[in-house]
């Protein structure tokens, strides 16, 4: 009926098998197109499930080299990985776990310049990336390309989820109107990461991403949850749509998309 | 009194302690009340004019006191506050 081979119907069996997915929601799987940002702590977990899972193809974007310090989180590279750009790393995991999937290696940083012809390929994207700039230009151009965006963020012993939908829910600058200026977030020393956060924070990202391809359950829009591992506390927050959303608000001031300098910049100036 | 969960990058002010008590009649007094037990939080949380920052949202139980009272909200006892910034990373680029 789906034209399934037989080793796939095999590979993906227990979960052909749940009423809510079946062939038809394998069929969708395997069609989606992907974009995960950042080959890293998040990108990791990611990549490996959605692979597993079946989706059609993947993008990975990501600009750095496999360093052993990465190792203890990013369990998509090896030992032997150290000094391997991480797309390629990845795209070797993937073609491992799963041959059936289509790898896009972009070994970039994502800028205002390239990101709307990157993400022009893609049905969504996941923001698996370390750092302001990426996050609130990833966010802004999925707006403005009307793509779903999963966004989380890590820190030390905590996680924040939220799913954006964009114009039908809110935004992460609904959320969070502009970012931290450099000197007031940890710097290198002080932050950290616990691996296994990333893997939870990661991993909840990646059933967000299956739930919206198979149009199932109720996603994170408009919600914001925040995971305290020391606690072992899953919180959620209310998130609304922000009326004076300078993307997404009533009078939008903001029409395009904004480089990390950039903000500096107008912080300057103010 | 009202309790209040400190978020990580916090958490050093508040001698590591996730969750802490305070008081006061809204999120404006609360704040000088943690000011007032750990000296130096109000100056992460409030810009320079005394605002809550930009990337710092405060929560009373699951609602976004921006689109309450703001910092004039009234809170009660009993009431579970969460003070919740943007983060990112834990990695070399933040
Ligand atoms: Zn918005």
């Amino acid at each position: 009926m789906f034209d399934f081979k037989e080793d796939q119907i095999e590979r993906y069996s227990r979960q052909i098998i749940l009423p809510q997915i079946g062939g038809m929601g394998q069929k969708k799987i395997s069609e989606a197109k992907v974009l995960i940002v950042g080959a890293g702590g998040l990108g990791s977990p990611l990549a490996l499930y959605l692979a597993a899972a079946g989706v059609g193809k993947i993008g990975l974007v990501d600009s750095d080299k496999v360093e052993l310090n990465n190792l203890q989180r990013q369990i998509l590279h090896t030992t032997i990985d150290v000094g391997k750009p991480k797309v390629i790393s990845g795209q070797e995991k993937i073609e491992a776990l799963n041959p059936e999937v289509k790898v896009v290696t972009i070994k970039k940083r994502l800028t205002s310049e390239n990101a709307l012809n990157i993400l022009e390929d893609y049905d969504l994207v996941v923001d698996g990336s370390d750092n302001f700039p990426t996050r609130y230009l990833m966010n802004d151009a999925c707006l403005f390309q009307k793509k779903p965006l999963f966004h989380a963020g890590i820190l030390r012993f905590e996680g924040q989820v939220m799913t954006i939908l964009p114009h039908q829910g809110p935004c992460y600058r609904c959320l969070f109107p502009e970012p931290p200026p450099p000197g007031l977030i940890p710097s290198c020393q002080e932050a950290g990461i616990l691996g296994s956060v990333a893997g939870v924070i990661g991993t909840i990202q990646a059933t967000e991403v299956l739930k919206f391809i198979l149009g199932i359950g109720d996603l994170l829009v408009g919600r914001l949850l925040v995971f305290s591992a020391l606690e072992m506390r899953f919180h959620l927050v209310k998130v609304p749509k922000n009326p004076h959303c300078s993307l997404c608000g009533e009078n939008p001031t903001l029409n395009e998309l904004i480089d990390y300098e950039e903000f500096c910049l107008l912080r300057r100036q103010r | 009194m009202v309790k209040v969960r400190i978020p990580s990058p916090l958490q050093k002010l508040t001698d590591n302690q996730v969750l802490v008590t305070g008081k006061g009649g809204t999120i404006k007094e609360l704040i000088d009340d943690l000011e007032r037990q750990f000296p130096g939080i109000k100056g992460r949380i409030c810009d320079e004019d005394g605002h809550i920052r930009r990337f710092v949202n405060i929560y009373i139980n699951e609602e976004d006191i921006r689109f309450l009272n703001g910092e004039e909200t009234a809170i009660k006892s009993g009431d579970e506050i969460s003070i919740i910034p943007a983060i990112a990373g834990g990695e070399t680029d933040v």
